[in-house]
Formats: C-alpha cells, structure tokens, sequence
C-alpha cells in the first residue's frame, strides 16, 4: 500500500486551499480564482508538478462538476424555470446573443475545431451565479427592484445550460453532426420530461425521497445524482445535465434539507475540480493568451452590461439601477471553467485561455459591480444639474 | 413596477406588489400615502430583510435590514396588535347586537392582581374578554391564567347587556 503518500500531497492540497480560502474571505474575493492559481502552480509545468494524486483528483474533480449542477438544480423548482422562461425570454435571448458571440468568434477566427469554438461561446456567455448571489447580498441589494430581473437572467442561464451541455459533450467526443443532434434531442426530451413530471408528481417523489433524517436524505439524493449522471453518461448525454435534472425535479423540504446537507460536500468537491483544472492546464502557454483573455474580458464585460441594462429597462427600471444590474452581472466563475474543463481535450490553449479569462473577471467583476453604481448616480446627477444653465 | 409583479389585495385600497426572487424567496412591497416604499424580502431560510426604498432612486433600498424570525415576530406584534382593537371595532359594526368596549380595571377592584380564570366572566355573562390593554400594550387573547393589575383597560366583546354585566364583575365582583 502506498496510500500515505496520496494522502500527504491531499491534506496538503486541501489544506492549502483552506488558507486561500479564507485569504480569498479577508479580501472580499471569491475563492474561485485563488483556486485555479493554485492548480496552475502544482500541475503540469508547473512549481511543484503533483505525482500520486491525479487519479483521485479526477474523479473527484468529476463528482464537483455534478454536484454543482446537482445544487444548481436544487434552487430552482420546474414552477419557477417556467415562470422565468415565460417572463423573461427576450431578455434571455439577448444574453445568449450578445455573450456567447464574442467567443465563438474568437474561436473561429482562430481556427479551432466546432467543439472548442462551442466551449468558448459557453465561457464568455455565462455569469457566475454565485458571485451574483454574494455580491446582491453584500451589497444590501436583495429588495432592490432591478434585482428580480438579475436573478431571472440567472435562472434562465442556469436552464439553458441543460440544452447547451449536452450539445458541447457530443461534440467533444468526437460525434457526427447526426449523432450530437440525436444527443440534443434526448436531452430535450429528458427536460421535458423532467420539467413535466416535476410539475405532475412532483409531491409523490418528494415523499419517496424525503427522510427526516439528514443521513438518509444525504445518501438518497447523492446516489440518486450519481446513478443518474451514470446513466446520462452511457446516453452520451452530458452527465452533469443529469444531475441538474435530478435537482429540478426535487422541491420543497426535499430540496431545501438535501441542499444544506449536500453543501459542504459540493463546497470540497468544487474546489477539487478547480484545482484539478488548474492542474491539467499548462500555464506556460497562459503567457501567450494574456492578450486575447484582456480583450475578450473587455467585450463581455461590455455586453454583460448592456444584456443587464436592457433586461431591466424593459421591466421599467431607472438608469442607475440598470447599471446596477449590468454590474452585477460581469463577474464570470464556476460554469465558465466546468465547460472549459468539459472541452479541454479538444485544444490545448482553450484551458489556459478559460483560466486566465476567468481569472480577471472574477476578480474584477466584483469590483466593478461595486465601483459602478456610483459613477452612475454621479453621472446622472451631472446630467439634471446641467439643462438648468440654459 | 417591474412586469413580474403580482399585487395582492389590501384594506383601504393599499396596493402590495409581491415578486418571486428565484434561489431565494419572496419580496413584498408597497407604498405608504407620504410616497415612501417599504417593504420585506422573506427567504426560504426563514430570514426577513425589512426594506426601506430611497427617496431619490425608487429602484434602490438605502436600507436593508436582516431580521431572524424571532425579531420579525416581534416587529409583527409591535406593529399588529392596536390593530387587533380597531378590526374588533369594524368587526361588530358587522354583526348586529354584538358590541365591544374596553373596562377598567380599578386599583382596588375584587379582581385586583386576580386571574382572568377567578372572575368566571364568560360563563356568567356570555361575553368574552379579547384583549387587555396595559401599559400602552396591547396584550390579545388573555388565558384563564392571565393576572389582572389595577390601571389595565380589558376588550370586551358581547352583547350590550353582557358587557355591562363584565364591568359590574370588575367593580362589585
């Protein structure tokens, strides 16, 4: 048995991203960033390549992606997703537009295969739903009335990866413009499916799978995850939509006890696979990506911004909370990176460009949704005191 | 008012826009007749933010206040309970022949520092006692147990005779 040093270079890991952790909470940052800077720094190429440890880190690093997307799922009620869809689908049609363009161009312009051009249109298209959330929080802005329709663009993201995950796993695995239609097409009938029996019978598998006991529930909605993940594997399906769809289909208590107690369990994996894709990125060519992650970061910051300020002039929101909408939306986090991670194998430059875009927009996002509603007011109040002159 | 806003019936023609904010719960708010907008977010946790919308940027709370569910509860009684008194008052307006009044309780009365249970009101009047007002509080629906103290006003709601009857208890016993 070699286990002790597996688990040395573990405890170490985990350990380490405790410290960044709670470094990442002194300054006010997510800790996604800090995360994936310490993978770049173990992994291949980099300060202190790892040995033991990779084939554990895989697997876990899977497992964090499903179980992102199982809590995911757990938010939201299929009642909910088809409000939102209802309410707020030409907004949502714009951000997929205006955010998914500028990386699918980027993608062709330089050439890369379909898979990698469709994974770098999910990277700069969707916002990080959890620094949105920490940021509304922190900012006291939960009862602003621009806020319902942040959380709306959110959720119908949150949606639209179900359809667009699937798409990007068939096209990494290589399948014929057939076969990824064939995925598609079983991933929208699963939806359908899901969303339909949610909304049914949801009440008879919220008892089936509810137990008062944190354990039980624990175990039941994890390996329920797990197998379905499993399975939508084996459809070629993207596994991660299954367990979204596992959430969707849970409500109420059930949702509410398996999110609190599957939490921790998600916080630990999660950051396993940030790591675990900061290890398998190679950062010397980060360098040489510098450049076009500025550029894409200043368009989608752009277009985030004009996505949010549209989205809440429609529902009759003032000039400054627009812009407190748009803001909020810049920063870009944990989805960017697990669909980077999804396609990393189809080029090699799509990780390290991800990493590095995802670096300076989850750090700066926060910061211009802070800095941003001011200069609005003070924009705006130059404007009225102006006129009065003439 | 953003376009997902359902309004719930109020009294006296109040308008509450209530929104779902998916991922987290429900937001209620209206405004009051000076024109400020108040409001409260209720989480799913159980947590309410007690919002106050600002005078200039009606889309923006300049406050925002987390309450647990035991200081909203209290925020509701204090804010609740003198209006328990003027619905009894609309609500016998309501139903011909039942009046409500509020008694005193003399300081030297038989049911001084007495129980609401000893005075056996209901059983030999037929009306009931609702509510006690002591101390600029209101203190609703006293239990058998509920000791009387001289200076206490008690809500009494019954028939015109019944509650006469109630306040010859309190003076004569």
């Amino acid at each position: 048995m070699h286990s002790g040093g597996i688990f040395v270079e573990l405890g170490a890991i985990i350990f380490g991203l405790g410290i960044l952790g709670r470094l990442a909470r002194l300054i006010g940052l997510s800790p996604i960033p800090l995360y994936l800077l310490a993978g770049l720094a173990f992994g291949r190429g980099g300060i202190v390549p790892l040995t033991t440890s990779e084939d554990f880190l895989a697997t876990g690093a899977e497992i964090g992606v499903i179980l992102l997307l199982l809590l995911l799922g757990l938010e939201y009620s299929a009642a909910e997703l088809l409000e939102n869809l209802r309410a707020q689908a030409p907004a949502g049609v714009l951000n997929i537009v205006l955010n998914a363009a500028p990386g699918a161009i980027f993608g062709i312009v330089t050439g890369w295969p379909p898979a990698a051009v469709a994974a770098m249109a999910g990277v700069t298209y969707a916002a990080s739903s959890g620094i949105a959330a920490k940021l509304l929080a922190d900012l006291n802005r939960l009862g602003n009335r621009e806020t319902p329709v942040v959380l709306s663009l959110l959720v119908l993201e949150d949606l639209s990866m179900a359809f667009y995950l699937p798409l990007l796993t068939a096209l990494v695995a290589g399948a014929s413009a057939g076969a990824a239609a064939v995925a598609e097409v079983i991933a929208v009938g699963a939806i359908g499916i899901v969303l339909l029996v949610a909304l049914r019978l949801g009440h008879v598998i919220n008892r089936l799978v509810f137990s008062s006991d944190d354990e039980v529930l624990l175990l039941r909605v994890f390996g329920l995850a797990l197998l379905v993940a499993g399975i939508a594997d084996h459809l070629q399906v993207s596994s991660a939509v299954g367990a979204f769809l596992i959430g969707i289909a849970l409500s109420g208590r059930v949702a509410e006890g398996a999110h609190s107690v599957l939490a921790p369990l998600r916080d630990l994996f999660a950051a396993v696979f940030f790591v675990f894709f900061g290890l398998d990125t190679d950062p010397s060519l980060l360098p040489a990506l510098l450049a076009p992650a500025l550029l894409l970061a200043a368009i989608t910051a752009a277009t985030k911004m004009a996505t949010g300020w549209w989205a809440a002039r429609r529902a009759g929101i003032g000039p400054v909370g627009r812009v407190r909408a748009g803001t909020v939306l810049i920063a870009r986090g944990e989805f960017n990176i697990v669909i980077a991670g999804l396609a990393a194998v189809a080029e090699p430059r799509l990780g390290p460009l991800a990493a590095g875009y995802v670096l300076i927009l989850a750090i700066t996002g926060p910061i211009i949704a802070r800095v941003g509603e001011p200069i609005a007011q003070a924009v705006m109040d130059r404007l009225e005191k102006s006129p009065v002159r003439g | 008012m953003s376009s997902d806003a359902r309004q719930l019936p109020g009294e006296g023609g109040l308008r509450v826009d209530e929104v779902r904010l998916p991922g987290i719960g429900l937001r209620h708010d209206f405004q009051t007749h000076g024109g400020r907008r108040i409001g409260v977010v209720s989480h799913r946790t159980g947590q309410r933010d007690l919002l106050v919308y600002d005078r200039h940027d009606p889309d923006r709370c300049s406050e925002s206040i987390p309450l647990r569910s035991e200081e909203a509860d209290a925020l509701a009684e204090i804010l609740g309970a003198p209006r328990i008194v003027e619905r009894l008052a609309a609500l016998h307006e309501q139903v011909a022949g039942l009046a409500s009044e509020e008694i005193g309780v003399a300081a030297g009365s038989p049911y001084d520092n007495r129980t609401l249970g000893d005075t056996q009101a209901r059983t030999r009047t037929g009306a009931s006692i609702v509510a006690v007002l002591r101390d600029e509080q209101v203190l609703p629906s006293p239990g058998p147990d509920f000791r009387f103290q001289g200076g206490d006003r008690v809500v009494v709601v019954g028939t015109r005779e019944g509650i006469e009857a109630v306040g010859r208890i309190f003076t004569a016993g």
